[in-house]
């Protein structure tokens, strides 16, 4: 219960407090101002101005033996990314990964969603929105690890599925994808679940009251509702795929874009800039399509 | 309901295997602390307690903890002065560039970490280093607080939506300023959304290590330190245990923030019964 | 609405072009050596130095694994009140590439390493005044081309060893002398384990050098067009048998691996033979240098040339090269002291026989890791490929 205490007293007419207050009052495109320089500035001097200077690097070059970058103005960069095929494979191979793991993730995370969002009581719910919560915040970089320890060949997923006479992934692109799913899958499931929440059960109960049974239900409205936030989800595992450099590595010994530009991050900064642009592409046109999809909304 | 029974049912046990999938790993963690053994097959043959006690004296991993609270704290108060303000500029006003701001404000966190950690890393050693500002808590801090910035502005822009505008022009209507308007109406409401932000925006500086590595120099904060050393066998039953300090530890501000927000902390959440900004938006 | 909305990106565009490319034209400069050994903070006299180091308390390097142990570290850090604080280098790129950063008061360099490092400015000239123990590091290690340039010194000889191939007796009989099993042509695909960075090209011609002699390779870093494409192409026929590659932040993985069997046959430092020797039970491989020869390493502790803490790196750089500790870490990662007086205190007393520590003959067929240049140093002229090409083309070896 919120209340504004009776003993206020308002400053005096003519103080400087209140000439300010009443200048930004009227003034409104100051006060927008006032409020915007400190994390406006922030935003763009710090990290588009950071961005932007990477944009400048991808067009310079590096001194062969030193590594040092030369202002050398050229699009060499961007010709050896078009012209080597080896990062059009890299690139197709990371967002391909990606792809599968926001749909792994999306047909993972839209159940318990959907139960957290409908079918569990108000108490349950609370303590499985804790629930999908916590391991979020457990280190990225130890589940990693432990990924790679359960995959090994003397790993528990071995040791689990050896009665049934079958093996686990391994440490192939399929484990990796496991890992992939496993680490962004509450980033899939809290927006879904924001999202379910939000629509309004007198829309279902009238899609019900219409003749609809429960599947057509949710496929001509549940799910169209649903899908912004499905979107908004989707950001996050397509983008954390997309850059990941430590979790390729570890588990399956394959270049991705991640791991291309953490190599080259120092003996030749011109280029990993240049292919650094490609999931900022990537990401900015995801983005905007999201944006267009109502994905903002939900985030 | 409108769902049947059986699809009740079946929606439990997804449900219930989800959660299983995702709690899984997290208990091979747990149980590996306990492993008396260096290297790391299964089954676990011994257990034992002692590597918690050689994880406190490791003074290397208690100055890398040190290390991660003081810059989460840096993080986050950074993150909460500018994400209030870029959120009350967003939520009062109209203006052009109003989904500009969302949309800049989310790209730190919506690009991927790589891209962020090489930009920094570029501006720190190419900019600021030939001024003489090297790598120190502060480049952590700025590195995290970008990110953190969206976390406190969803919350707090959530949250303002439910907080009336009409109830600020009342209290100036009754002679507060500007500044005790803040403070007395718009703030109160606004607090328990900032904290629960706040509380997440720690846990995700804590954890934070991809940005880091390029923002830390030699530092080593508690992430940096796992890395560092989870690939050293003699090391690794240490990491171990502090592997399954910070699942613990960040358990606390997130089963916090989720009592003072509700919902999910993250996105929009229903005013507290009773709250007269409630009373008042049922208003027609 | 919609032009104010352009004319506000606009208008934000500039302004970030604006101060990014000010901010550009501010950073950065030319590097060059430095020849000076006076590193900001350095004392002048050892005593100097010593008190210094008290009031630092810390040192923070990049090391290859295992240099920097506990069990001499712990002595080093009594002595002198200097914290000791590693990083693993991955390779000898990323041993540069966190040199650059700055952060870091010193390195323990390779060949292929040291020169970039010194050309870059990172590195400082050392006095060898102030490293009592210098004196008594092998002649054959001081004033080498890959740690003296110009007759200036750049840093204290570490130690020596050769890269060794590895196997499970179990896949490839002990006695086995060639490097064949982990080229194509043979029958362990998918468990190949193989050290990631280009360096290991030189490796790959180094094979040729003894099955392709029309090649006429001499030296395998500096290869021309024809020797290099050789290489390359002898790489890409490897990289589907690859089961993992280990690194030198990763070595671990490859003593799982070959205890779980994944891995039976590849690259390996005597640290992970070691470390195989060490697991219980012990696990049944044989380390050796087939006949085709071997690349290797000869290693250099350098200081950053903007040290933040000189006085203590110079204390390790002293105590790293005393015969025990010396001793220490050559019996502990498997390689060749740099101090003659090493080979006294070593628990086994045949350590520097075993290791070749005196015999020079021996280390002129190690080719120890270094820097390919254009110059290809003999009478192709600057035909040669260069650090650059090596990079580049690894990238593409690894697809």
């Amino acid at each position: 219960m919120t209340s504004v205490s009776s003993d206020v007293e308002p400053p005096p007419r003519g103080g400087p407090g209140r000439r300010l207050s009443t200048f930004f009052f009227s003034h409104s495109r100051a006060r927008l101002g006032g409020l915007l320089a400190l994390p406006l500035g922030w935003m763009l001097v710090i990290y588009l101005g950071s961005l932007f200077l990477l944009l400048l690097a991808s067009f310079w070059d590096t001194e062969p033996f030193t590594s040092d970058v030369v202002r050398n103005w050229n699009l060499d960069n961007y010709r050896r990314l078009f012209e080597e095929p080896v990062y059009r494979n890299v690139a197709f191979r990371t967002i391909s990964m990606a792809v599968y793991v926001t749909v792994a993730d999306a047909v993972l995370a839209f159940p318990l969603a959907y139960y957290m969002a409908r079918v569990a009581s108000p108490r349950s719910r609370n303590l499985l929105v804790v629930a999908v919560l916590t391991p979020l915040w457990a280190s990225y970089l130890v589940k990693a690890y432990v990924w790679r320890t359960m995959l090994g060949e003397e790993g528990i997923i071995n040791w689990l599925l050896a009665p049934f006479g079958l093996d686990g992934p391994g440490y192939t692109t399929a484990g990796l994808w496991l890992a992939f799913t496993y680490l962004w899958l509450p980033f899939m499931i809290l927006p879904i679940y924001a999202g379910l929440e939000r629509i309004p059960s007198s829309l279902l109960e009238a899609s019900a009251d219409l003749g609809g049974r429960s599947v057509r239900t949710f496929f001509k409205v549940t799910l169209p509702l649903a899908f912004p936030a499905v979107v908004a989800g989707s950001i996050f595992t397509f983008s954390l795929t997309l850059g990941d450099y430590i979790l390729p590595g570890l588990i399956a010994d394959e270049q991705f874009i991640g791991t291309v530009i953490y190599t080259d991050r120092g003996t030749n900064l011109p280029v990993a800039a240049a292919f650094a642009m490609v999931p900022i592409a990537v990401m900015v046109v995801y983005l905007w399509g999201a944006r267009r999809l109502g994905a903002f909304e939900s985030l | 309901m409108i769902e049947s029974r059986t699809t009740r049912v079946v929606l439990r046990l997804c449900a219930a295997g989800t959660l299983a999938f995702i709690y899984f790993p997290l208990v091979v963690i747990a149980v590996y602390a306990f492993n008396e053994n260096i290297s790391q097959t299964w089954p676990i043959e011994a257990y034992t307690t002692k590597w918690f006690g050689v994880a406190w004296r490791n003074e290397e991993v208690r100055s890398a903890l040190l290390l991660s609270v003081k810059a989460a704290l840096g993080a986050t108060v950074i993150a909460l002065v500018l994400g209030t303000l870029a959120s009350l500029a967003v939520s009062r006003s109209r203006f052009f560039g109003r989904e500009t701001i969302s949309f800049l404000v989310i790209l730190p966190i919506a690009l991927p970490g790589i891209v962020t950690g090489l930009a920094l890393q570029a501006t720190i050693l190419n900019v600021l280093a030939p001024i003489g500002i090297s790598f120190s808590i502060w480049t952590i801090v700025i590195g995290h607080a970008t990110f953190c910035i969206v976390v406190l502005y969803n919350n707090a822009v959530a949250r303002m939506r439910r907080v009336s505008a009409f109830l600020e022009e009342a209290s100036m209507d009754l002679g507060a300023d500007g500044w005790q308007t803040f403070r007395f109406v718009t703030f109160p409401q606004l607090r328990t959304a900032l904290l629960a932000g706040a509380l997440l925006a720690f846990a995700l500086s804590f954890d934070e290590v991809v940005v880091t590595i390029f923002t830390s120099g030699a530092q080593q904060t508690l992430p940096i330190w796992i890395f560092t050393n989870f690939a050293r066998p003699r090391e690794l039953p240490v990491v171990n245990v502090v592997a399954l300090f910070m699942i613990i530890v960040s358990i606390i501000p997130v089963w916090l923030a989720q009592r003072l927000a509700g919902g999910t902390g993250l996105a929009a959440d229903r005013p507290r019964e009773g709250s007269v900004a409630a009373s008042i938006e049922t208003q027609p | 609405m919609r032009g104010k909305r352009i004319s506000l990106w606009v208008a934000l565009g500039l302004l970030v072009g604006a101060l990014s490319v000010v901010a550009a034209g501010c950073g950065g400069g030319g590097s060059e050596s430095s020849s000076d050994w006076q590193v900001e903070g350095l004392g002048s006299t050892i005593d100097e130095i010593q008190a210094n180091a008290k009031n630092e308390g810390q040192v923070n390097m990049v090391i290859w694994a295992g240099y920097a142990d506990k069990s001499w570290a712990d002595a080093f850090t009594q002595q002198t009140g200097c914290k000791v604080s590693t990083k693993d280098g991955a390779s000898s790129d990323d041993m540069v590439d966190l040199m650059a950063t700055g952060a870091y008061d010193g390195v323990s360099a390779s060949g292929d390493a040291t020169l970039r490092l010194i050309a870059k400015g990172d590195v400082a000239p050392v006095n060898f005044d102030l490293i009592p123990n210098y004196a008594d590091v092998y002649e054959g290690l001081k004033g080498q081309s890959y740690n003296t340039v110009d007759g200036v010194g750049y840093g204290v000889p570490h130690g020596r060893g050769p890269n060794l191939m590895v196997w499970s007796n179990d896949a490839i009989p002990a006695d086995n002398d060639t490097w064949a099993p982990i080229w194509p042509g043979t029958d362990y695909k998918g468990k190949l384990s193989i050290y990631d960075n280009q360096i290991f090209i030189a490796d790959a011609a180094l094979y040729l050098k003894a099955t392709q002699p029309d090649l006429n390779i001499t030296n395998p870093y500096e290869l021309d067009d024809d020797q290099f494409n050789a290489a390359v192409d002898l790489l890409k026929q490897q990289r589907p048998n690859i089961g993992e590659y280990w690194d030198g932040a990763t070595y671990a993985k490859q003593v799982t691996s070959f205890k779980s069997g994944e891995a039976v046959v590849g690259t390996t430092w005597p640290y992970q033979v070691n470390l195989m020797a060490a697991e219980k039970p012990p696990l049944n491989v044989t380390a050796k240098v087939p006949k085709e020869g071997t690349t290797g390493w000869s290693d250099t502790w350098m200081i950053a040339s903007k040290a933040a803490h000189p006085n203590c790196m110079y204390l390790w750089m002293n105590y790293i090269i005393s015969p025990e500790a010396n001793a220490k870490v050559a019996e502990y990662f498997g390689e060749a002291p740099s101090n003659a007086k090493a080979c006294d205190v070593t628990s086994n007393p045949n350590h520097c026989e075993d290791y070749h520590a005196d015999d020079e003959a021996y280390w002129d067929n190690v080719y120890y890791w270094d820097t390919p240049q254009a110059d290809c140093g003999d009478d192709r002229g600057e035909v040669c490929k260069t650090y650059e090409d090596w990079r580049t083309a690894w990238t593409e070896i690894k697809g």
